[in-house]
């Protein structure tokens, strides 16, 4: 029989997943996976926050709920909610009703349909993402029909910003170029600007007429502060200028699988807002048609209610703190062995990652010497990491780099 | 949309300097205009340029959204939505499936986390469908042959597979019967698949065109993509008989053609899952390679879930297993994994016995409903109309659509002098309609046919 199928060839190996089948398949009973975006207890355990359990049981108890298509843009109230949630309460920008909010399949998802309305409606086709990024990122833009180009953002050196390199690159983009910024928590080196270099970069960004596209993965889990991590999206709208901002709740409300997210467009006047919300649904509409509503219901149920929004920000400050505990414990670990270098770094960059500064060959050497298994760029999830395993990892950093400069 | 952008002077603007009396954004649209101000010994310049967004227009409206919106806001009494595909009671009330409830709170009950699926979804839940669409224990099944990947219900399974055969059949048609889900089209465009039609719907009889639909098939470029309802045909509720289906697959493998079918009504069309699986079972005994996009939104009534799958056959468990790979390659970049809750729903209705079998009889009561109801309206019709039309049409329809075969001057006196919303094409939405209103039903219909044109 003909097959027509057999030319489909198999997909090239993915070097996130690589990591972690390699992880699954060490027999170890140490093994310990530093790779995966997820938030870890201090047992090692997966965690479902205590208000979105309580959230998800009111919505099972209330019997008047339907299982009824949402609007093409989602629910309406977790819609208004994530707005002011990023752009906080008194945005002028929402009050002159110039801001469009669609639900979407997490930042992903936000991504996506922003990139693919972009690509069609914005002049400039060219879109700038940190060198280096989230891995998805370029594919997502490409696949959206963008072209992807770099600007320079980790110094290896420094471990920390090459903010020289950034404001160059950027002041050399194209005018009307996209430019995609992570909000704070940066993915994967964990390095943020200063609050005072954002300035700096939205002047350069607002003077080449750069559109700027916000990743904000992280609210309130890098800092701890729902509106400190926000104030950097804030600082840009704040300025009269146009963006788009895509929202995650995978980390910050634990609803990974959920698939809940938000895209913003912040627009000049209140009549542009109107025609770019129903262009961006004539992405939607053939793509998935409408967005799925368990998600955006748990979120709505939490922010709306103010007994469950401070309950929230309490179990997401823990969730940030223990992080931050992480770190500082690491580095201290790491010092007490004497391991030659500065490591300073780790207490310096913030969020759910670190770029070590290790190499790939002490990367492949931690995972098959120590069965500690991170990404081959030598990020840790420091979510991932507890009281008791920061020294199985402070040994395994301090035996590499003394083997291997 | 040529926006001049100006370029801004010295724009030192400190968020806590701004003066929000004195920005008026957004006020008179399009014109930008530059304001120097003085704050101390330092002047800001606050320049709003024209958007980059100032050319963009109106999107069409959408024709059967639009049609709920218009319903609401009637305020007749007697207003009838006839117009969305969602199950209705015979209260005219949204349905949530008993079964349903009860696996949510045996969720709820369990406690199960939140982490991501992988790419391809719920592993319980991509075994669950595939068995219930080929029968477990099917060969296919069997031999490793079928891909399946949850996909976000039937828009987004056949978005993902629309995808592959843009990546994989460049230049490859597909082929879309005459009407069509007004949806199909957009997805094929938006993943530039080329498409054509093949006739499907006789206005003469209200019935099928099987001459038009053989001939069509027939004579599209060999290796073509042929979209096909596996049943309960959306909009006219019109399908195949069995002997039918056996000589459309005689037409396909004639032309290497690939079967692409929609399956959004597997129970919801007869009654029985078996039944309404009969089509794509007898393309899966010819050892045919093909394309089955499934939506649980209908027959487990879980529509705001979105869950659904995408499941290609395979002439070995090698290529099935590389396709696999490349529907995820596809799913990573557009929204990285799938939603767990409507899954996991599924999961747990189809793998426990006891749930199974209650859902059974709740989807052939759902099913039985609206066979009741039209035959309702074909007893109505025929009693109310003294022409002698042959109305027996709607009795040969399935599934919860009906073709009236009223034309869109005919359905628009259906809204604006009886107030039943309906699609333009003359499709109404069975699932929509009571015993109760029956009645009003056929007078609206007969009025329409006999005394518009």
């Amino acid at each position: 029989m003909n097959s027509i199928l057999s030319i489909v060839l198999p997909a090239p190996k993915d070097p996130v997943l690589s990591v972690i089948f390699a992880y699954r398949d060490d027999p170890s009973p140490v093994k310990l996976n530093l790779s995966a975006g997820t938030y870890r207890t201090e047992e090692g355990k997966p965690l479902v926050l205590d208000v979105v359990r309580r959230a998800e049981q009111q919505l099972a108890n209330d019997l008047s709920r339907d299982k009824e298509y949402l609007p093409l843009n989602g629910l309406p109230e977790f819609n208004k909610l994530s707005t002011k949630l990023i752009l906080g309460d008194d945005s002028p920008a929402v009050k002159e009703n110039r801001v469009v909010t669609i639900q979407c399949l997490s930042g992903t998802g936000s991504l996506r349909v922003g990139a693919e309305f972009l690509a069609t409606h914005n002049k400039e086709r060219v879109i700038f993402v940190p060198d280096p990024t989230w891995g998805n990122h370029p594919r997502i833009f490409a696949l959206a029909g963008l072209s992807v180009e770099y600007f320079r953002y980790y110094d290896p050196k420094s471990r920390g910003l090459d903010f020289n390199g950034m404001l160059e690159d950027l002041g050399a983009a194209p005018p009307g170029a996209i430019v995609v910024l992570q909000a704070c928590g940066h993915n994967p080196t964990g390095v943020d600007p200063t609050f005072e270099q954002w300035e700096q970069i939205r002047q350069v960004v607002r003077s080449k007429s750069l559109l700027p596209f916000f990743d904000s993965a992280y609210q309130g889990f890098a800092s701890g502060s729902l509106d400190s991590d926000a104030q950097v999206v804030r600082m840009f709208v704040a300025d009269g200028g146009e963006c788009l901002i895509a929202q995650s709740y995978a980390k910050n409300m634990g609803l990974y699988g959920e698939r809940i997210g938000a895209l913003t467009i912040v627009c000049t006047s209140e009549d542009v807002a109107k025609k770019v919300e129903d262009q961006v649904l004539l992405v939607v509409r053939p793509m998935y048609l409408t967005p799925p509503i368990h998600g955006a219901s748990i979120v709505a149920t939490i922010l709306k209610n103010s007994d469950m929004y401070n309950d929230w920000t309490i179990e997401l400050k823990g969730m940030a703190d223990r992080i931050i505990s992480m770190r500082q414990q690491l580095y201290e670990a790491i010092q007490a062995r004497g391991t030659p270098g500065d490591w300073s770094h780790i207490i310096k960059h913030i969020g759910m990652f670190t770029f070590t500064g290790l190499s790939e060959e002490q990367v492949h050497l931690i995972a098959k010497e120590y069965h500690i298994y991170m990404t081959y760029d030598g990020r840790i999830s420091m979510a991932s990491l507890s009281s008791k395993t920061v020294p199985q990892l402070a040994d395994a950093i301090h035996a590499v780099v003394t083997r291997i400069a | 949309m040529a926006s001049s952008m100006l370029s801004l002077g010295s724009t030192s603007l400190l968020p806590r300097e701004i003066n929000k009396d004195k920005l008026k954004l957004g006020t008179s649209g399009s014109n930008p205009f530059l304001k120097a101000k003085s704050f101390s010994r330092v002047t800001m310049t606050v320049a709003v340029k024209p958007s980059r967004f100032e050319g963009i227009t109106m999107a069409p409206p959408d024709p059967i959204l639009g049609v709920s919106e218009a319903f609401k806001a009637d305020t007749n009494e007697m207003k009838l939505n006839l117009g969305v595909g969602a199950y209705r009671t015979e209260e005219l009330q949204p349905y949530v499936l008993n079964v349903v409830k009860k696996a949510e709170n045996l969720m709820l009950e369990r406690g199960d986390n939140k982490e991501y699926l992988p790419i391809e979804g719920l592993a319980a839940f991509n075994k669950a469908t595939a068995e219930l669409l080929f029968g477990a224990g099917h060969p296919v099944i069997k031999e490793q042959r079928v891909a399946t990947i949850q996909g976000l219900s039937g828009t987004g399974s056949l978005r993902l597979a629309a995808a592959l055969i843009e990546r994989y059949f460049p230049g490859a048609k597909v082929v879309i019967s005459s009407p069509t889900w007004g949806n199909h089209k957009n997805i094929f465009n938006d993943a530039k698949v080329p498409w054509s039609e093949y006739r499907y719907y006789d206005p003469k009889t209200i019935g099928l065109d099987f001459e038009g639909m053989i001939a069509d098939i027939k004579e599209a470029p060999e290796g073509s993509f042929i979209l096909l309802h596996g049943c309960a045909h959306n909009p006219t509720g019109i399908d195949p008989t069995p002997e039918q289906w056996v000589k459309i697959a005689d037409v396909i493998q004639e032309k290497n053609h690939i079967p692409f079918f929609d399956v959004a009504y597997q129970g919801f069309a007869s009654g029985s899952l078996d039944e309404d699986a009969a089509s794509v079972r007898l393309f899966a005994e010819r050892g045919m390679e093909f394309f089955v996009a499934q939506s649980y939104s209908k027959n487990l009534g879980l529509y705001a879930e979105r869950i659904g799958a995408i499941n290609v056959v395979c002439s070995s468990a090698d290529a099935a297993t590389r396709v696999k790979s490349q529907l995820k390659r596809i799913a990573r970049p557009m929204y990285s994994n799938p939603p767990v809750h409507g899954a996991r729903i599924v999961a747990n209705v189809v793998g426990d016995a006891t749930m199974f079998s209650e859902w059974k009889a709740e989807m052939e009561m759902m099913a039985g409903r609206i066979k009741t109801v039209r035959q309702e309206l074909y007893d109505s019709l025929v009693s109310k109309d003294k022409s002698g039309k042959d109305w027996s049409f709607i009795l040969k329809q399935i599934g919860m659509f009906s073709f009236t075969g009223l034309n869109k001057a005919q359905s628009d006196n259906m809204t604006n002098k009886w107030h039943v919303y309906m699609t333009k094409d003359g499709r109404i939405s069975l699932a929509g309609l009571s015993l109760a209103k029956c009645e009003y039903l056929a007078d609206a219909i007969i009025d329409s046919y006999h005394n518009v044109s």
